[in-house]
């Protein structure tokens, strides 16, 4: 009776995100998938009947090449951010706790501008006449005809720039609670200082981890804008192509078999860390939680 | 046995506070040795510097002949029970145990072997699946203890193992502890703010205080011969008394004038020269109390007071009583209910009688540590 009653509780407070989710996510996200299943007009509509030509078009080697870029270029991404943000969520939990907030605020500094505006930024200063240009040129570290700009490197490096921060701020928050008497233990039981931050640190803020992989990978897959403004013609991401048959093209069916095809892409590490976690939550009840 | 753990003139600042003073400490093999001290005493420095995670600013440390000073912790053969157990919450039971093994790469077989030798010995054998929080705090104690001890360590440092534990827990755990230690029969360093923790486990006891060493010695040396004030009034309670040795009726003892009260006698060990001004410190337990006047002994010291306050404590009673300017306190154990006596009462007029082997002189005292000993409030005149 009791239970029941939760139950309906709990049901009437999840129904305005229900409805939210439901009216701007899960029927745009279903009308993509049924436009990628109708013909194209040549006209930029959309024609009648349906059709699973678009779908089989995407074979297309083209297609996969871009594909497969997108999620290199995702995966890359994403293990530079976390190869800079463990590092700089450490030291700052571990800095004294007055510069701690100070050197947070730096963290997040970058948000008070808009996001376009920093890509922008990027492009003058990768410029052929740019800084960075001029003084590696002048160091005699790159050749004067190489380019900076327009090319996949140029799309990571503002792509992890981008992202940094959204993968910091979540380590840093399980950085900061974990206890680091548990390090000391580990050095008192034989390990060096790494394998110390690698047997005990890592695990402790494993979850904190899985989130910072997700908030960088999940949306670098979508890219647009960084490939549009920083990248060149071999730096396509899906999301350009996707943006190239909605604009140029008119082809709405083809941008609904591409978006499909990064949606998947999207859920499936979703899927895959939630049945990872499903997993271990049937293995390891929770404290006080009787029987598994 | 030769010294086996040594600390030499070691010192250590933390900005404004001299943690550690100037220390010098020798502990043999195979010893039970606890440091003890109130807090911020500098006792759980000197275990810091032992296991490594402290660099002292002045001095040296020695394990076994050979300088540790300024060896980093995973490169010293010692081990460390930390106060919160510090168990790794990701790891299974069986994992944190074998932890220091698998880190020194030993083969699995022997490592499986010396898990299960130290499962049984801490009788977890059931548990070893389970991660540390699913376990009740005397369970993660003991995996603390067999995680340090499965590495054969040479010292085992303990910074107050017990006191997250409950009273019940704690004496059983004490037992475990000391058998343990006769099991294994490797040197325990063992840090405590908790004089009986101490005294029952350890083979000698250093007592600090404010960076410094006051005595080191058994348990009873500590309790029964107390060198200063802080160590009488730190380790159990005590009465303090001042006077002056006015002169020596046998060559060991002397008599003291207390002022406001008749001279006593007392023994005399440290040969303290007539007329020279000394405290005196007695155990409570040591004085008795009566309402009738006890008969005159040789070295016994008798005076009438007045009592002031009555706090019943389960097996003892304690008795707050005035001896003309000095209030003393007086603690009686209950040799049987009061039921064919009259109980002494608030007010009563008593006799309160020690023998004069039971006052000892200290050799250092300061005004301070009379705080140490808890008076209660005086009594305004009530009905």
């Amino acid at each position: 009776m009791k239970n029941l009653r939760r139950r309906g509780q709990e049901f009437f407070l999840t129904l305005p995100s229900f409805f939210w989710l439901s009216l701007f996510f899960l029927i745009p996200t279903a009308l993509v998938f049924i436009l990628a299943f109708r013909p194209a007009d040549p006209f930029g509509g959309i024609g009648r009947g349906w059709t699973t030509a678009t779908i089989e078009g995407l074979a297309d080697p083209q297609y996969l090449a871009i594909a497969w870029r997108t999620l290199w270029v995702s995966f890359l991404s994403t293990a530079f951010c976390l190869l800079l943000a463990v590092p700089t969520a450490y030291a700052v939990a571990r800095a004294p706790e007055r510069r701690r907030n100070l050197l947070l605020m730096l963290v997040i500094v970058p948000f008070w501008t808009s996001f376009l505006i920093r890509v922008f930024a990027w492009k003058s200063i990768l410029h052929p006449e740019g800084l960075i240009k001029k003084t590696l040129v002048f160091c005699g570290l790159v050749d004067p005809s190489s380019q900076l700009l327009y090319n996949l490197g140029a799309v990571i490096l503002v792509t992890v720039y981008t992202f940094l921060p959204f993968a910091i701020l979540p380590i840093y928050a399980a950085a900061e609670k974990f206890d680091y008497r548990l390090l000391e233990a580990a050095r008192d039981l034989g390990a060096r200082p790494f394998q110390a931050f690698r047997k005990v640190f890592l695990p402790g803020i494993r979850q904190a981890l899985v989130t910072a992989v997700l908030v960088v990978f999940i949306p670098s897959l979508g890219s647009y804008i960084v490939p549009d403004i920083v990248g060149g013609p071999g730096s396509e991401m899906l999301g350009n192509k996707i943006a190239q048959r909605v604009f140029v093209d008119r082809n709405l069916p083809l941008a609904g078999g591409l978006s499909i095809v990064l949606i998947l892409a999207v859920l499936a590490p979703l899927l895959g860390v939630l049945a990872l976690q499903g997993k271990k939550a049937r293995i390891q009840p929770p404290e006080g939680g009787g029987k598994p | 046995m030769a010294e086996f753990l040594e600390f030499k003139n070691v010192s250590k600042r933390f900005g404004a506070i001299q943690a550690v003073d100037g220390v010098s400490l020798e502990i043999k093999r195979g010893e039970f040795f606890a440091l003890l001290g109130p807090s911020g005493c500098g006792k759980t420095t000197m275990l810091r510097i032992a296991a490594g995670f402290e660099t002292p600013d002045a001095g040296q440390v020695f394990l076994a002949g050979r300088e540790i000073t300024d060896l980093p912790p995973n490169r010293r053969p010692v081990n460390t029970i930390f106060q919160s157990y510090a168990l790794f919450p990701h790891l299974t039971v069986r994992d944190n145990i074998a932890f220091g093994l698998q880190i020194a790469k030993k083969p699995k077989a022997e490592i499986d072997r010396e898990v299960e030798t130290m499962l049984r010995l801490i009788r977890l054998e059931d548990q070893a699946g389970k991660k540390p929080d699913l376990l009740s705090g005397g369970q993660r104690q003991r995996v603390a203890v067999a995680r340090a001890l499965i590495n054969k360590p040479g010292v085992l440092l303990l910074d107050e193992p017990l006191a997250a534990l409950d009273l019940k827990l704690r004496q059983r755990m004490l037992i475990e502890l000391d058998m343990i230690h006769d099991q294994v029969g490797i040197t325990f360093l063992y840090v405590t703010h908790d004089q009986s923790e101490a005294m029952s486990l350890s083979d000698r006891i250093a007592v600090m205080n404010a960076g410094r060493i006051e005595q080191i010695g058994a348990p009873a040396e500590i309790y029964e011969a107390p060198r200063t004030s802080f160590v009488a009034a730190f380790i159990g309670d005590t009465n303090f008394l001042e006077g002056v040795v006015a002169d020596h009726p046998e060559p060991e003892y002397s008599r003291l004038r207390i002022e406001g009260l008749p001279d006593a006698t007392v023994y005399n060990d440290k040969q303290i020269a007539d007329g020279h001004k000394i405290f005196l410190s007695i155990r409570p337990e040591k004085i008795q109390i009566s309402r009738d006047r006890p008969e005159p002994k040789p070295k016994r010291n008798a005076v009438p007071a007045v009592v002031e306050d009555v706090i019943y404590l389960g097996p003892t009673t304690k008795y707050w009583v005035r001896a003309g300017e000095h209030r003393l306190q007086v603690l009686r154990q209950h040799a049987r209910f009061f039921l064919d006596e009259k109980p002494i009462r608030w007010k009563d007029d008593v006799w309160v009688f020690w023998h004069g082997d039971d006052g000892f002189m200290l050799e250092g005292f300061r005004r301070d540590d009379e705080k140490l000993v808890a008076a209660p409030p005086q009594k305004v005149g009530e009905a």
